[in-house]
């Protein structure tokens, strides 16, 4: 499968690939996916008291298009709210990558990711 | 020293035809060659297509020690596979409706027993060992008064381990069953004689020995004599079992292939063990790698290897120099893990991690070098990319963990 420019890009250059730690509360962690089914994307999101997005990590374990995905994401969710964070959509990941049919899912996967980051934090906070 | 990128490793899918086949096929095509039918009677340029195509068919029968009478010429090893058990089993149905292969076959011999099953046939599918052998027992076990055949690859076409046909053919011919053996990655590779083997039925493809794509024969044993129902039917070509006007420049470079082969065989053996050894021990220290099937009892040129925690299609990415092939769902057309690694009862990470390098006449010590460094390096690389790999190396049990499965 021939894989386009952007997914070879973020393939060879992942960016704010790391960990932030998951016990901060101003932490949101999210894993999604399953060894089983070749796809597993931890994202991770640092956020500060205006509600911004200061700083994102992930580490991806699946093919190209799925590390890509997740790269871009933490790119893209840097500097928004996480209303506006967890308001992307998988159809602007794939389209920026220009991902084939077959990869859609690890767009999805990735949408899947940040809204659960989203979620991790804000049940922290109530906790809190 | 010079290499061409990206080095090719994936002998198993294919290879390359030799040159001095493709020399030998370049003259029987055009008007100054030997261009005419073999089943012309009446003229010398049906005489020379026809001396041609017997001369290959005995150099093809000479590989593996049988008459060049039980040679049939085919498009391939799947028609192969096809002729020998749609064969069989629409022949002697009267006698039994039952089959008998394993899981991990290749599609060509799982679809059809498939096919047949839609017939109203019956087929016992065995599971392999972990090795990815077959238990001779499980298979003695398997055996009805209704069985009719057994089919079972020689060679595996993921993990390159060897089946035990001596015994298995003494097995079936003791119990009166017809044996047919799936032969296409094994012929030119390790010795078959089938003066000695009780096997009825063996398909060869030309492709997987340096010879074209397109051609390939089945040998259909003639004492004690075997019987097929043909499926293709026409003017009563190859004894009625397969018509069609044969493909003259085919058969003589699958003749001139099967040839080499025989001459080469023993020295290659050695060669390719030593590079296929060089490519392990190159790797074998870095953590948390599995070889997938037998190692002891497996063709020279074949390492199957499951990086865990590393994805199979990423991993080939990041090994574009080397042309080899994944046992991932990502790189199959059903988004589904490696049946054959699934078999083996690998779980489906691992089949998912898992890299297949075939090694062969054209791999030279110089590929393997470069190999070794890049292999360590890209998976090193996505390994840091892993969350999977985080949590191992934090002593976190993955199977404790709640997936969300998509």
């Amino acid at each position: 499968m021939a894989y386009s420019d952007k997914v070879l890009n973020h393939y060879e250059n992942p960016r704010n690939v790391g960990v932030l730690d998951k016990d901060d509360v101003a932490v949101g962690t999210g894993m999604v996916g399953a060894p089983a089914c070749g796809d597993v994307m931890r994202l991770q999101i640092r956020v500060n008291d205006q509600g911004v997005i200061e700083d994102a990590k992930f580490k991806t374990y699946g093919c190209g298009s799925a590390i890509a995905s997740s790269s871009l994401l933490t790119e893209w969710v840097k500097g928004k709210t996480l209303d506006e964070a967890a308001s992307i959509k998988n159809t602007e990941i794939a389209e920026e990558l220009a991902l084939p049919p077959v990869k859609i899912h690890c767009s999805v996967l990735a949408e899947s990711a940040i809204k659960a980051a989203v979620d991790d934090y804000k049940k922290k906070q109530q906790v809190n | 020293m010079h290499l061409n990128l990206p080095i090719y490793l994936d002998y198993s899918a294919t290879t390359p035809v030799d040159p001095r086949v493709a020399e030998q096929m370049m003259h029987y095509l055009t008007l100054q060659g030997k261009f005419g039918n073999p089943a012309s009677r009446s003229h010398k340029f049906g005489w020379e297509a026809e001396q041609a195509v017997e001369i290959a068919r005995e150099q093809v029968a000479a590989l593996i020690n049988a008459d060049s009478k039980e040679i049939i010429w085919t498009s391939g090893a799947t028609e192969s596979n096809n002729l020998a058990i749609k064969g069989i089993a629409h022949f002697y149905q009267k006698k039994g409706k039952h089959l008998i292969t394993a899981k991990t076959e290749h599609k060509a011999v799982l679809d059809t027993c498939r096919a047949l099953e839609k017939e109203g046939f019956e087929v016992t599918y065995l599971d392999p060992e972990p090795t990815g052998l077959i238990d001779l027992e499980k298979l003695a076990a398997a055996i009805r008064p209704d069985t009719i055949l057994v089919s079972l690859m020689h060679v595996n076409n993921e993990i390159g381990v060897i089946t035990d046909i001596a015994a298995v053919g003494q097995l079936t011919r003791s119990k009166g069953v017809y044996f047919h053996v799936d032969a296409a990655q094994s012929a030119g590779k390790i010795p078959i004689d089938l003066a000695q083997l009780q096997v009825d039925l063996m398909s060869f493809s030309a492709h997987k020995v340096y010879g074209p794509k397109g051609a390939g024969a089945l040998y259909v044993r003639r004492k004690p004599k075997v019987r097929l129902e043909p499926m293709i039917h026409g003017g009563g070509h190859e004894r009625g079992l397969r018509s069609g006007t044969l493909a003259t420049h085919q058969c003589v470079g699958m003749g001139e292939a099967f040839r080499i082969a025989q001459l080469e065989m023993s020295d290659e053996t050695i060669r390719l063990r030593q590079l296929r050894d060089k490519l392990w021990n190159g790797i074998k220290d870095m953590e948390q790698i599995f070889i997938n099937g037998d190692l002891d009892q497996r063709i020279p040129g074949n390492l199957n290897i499951s990086f865990n925690f590393v994805e199979g299609e990423s991993l080939l990415m990041g090994l574009r120099d080397l042309a080899v092939s994944s046992g991932s769902a990502c790189t199959s057309a059903t988004l589904e893990p490696s049946y054959v690694l699934r078999a083996l009862g690998r779980s489906d990470e691992l089949a998912h991690s898992s890299i297949r390098f075939t090694l062969g006449r054209f791999t030279t010590e110089a590929d393997i070098d470069y190999a070794i460094p890049l292999i360590r390096e890209q998976v090193g690389k996505l390994r840091e990319l892993s969350p999977l790999w985080d949590m191992y190396q934090e002593g976190i049990d993955l199977s404790t963990i709640q997936w969300t499965a998509h």
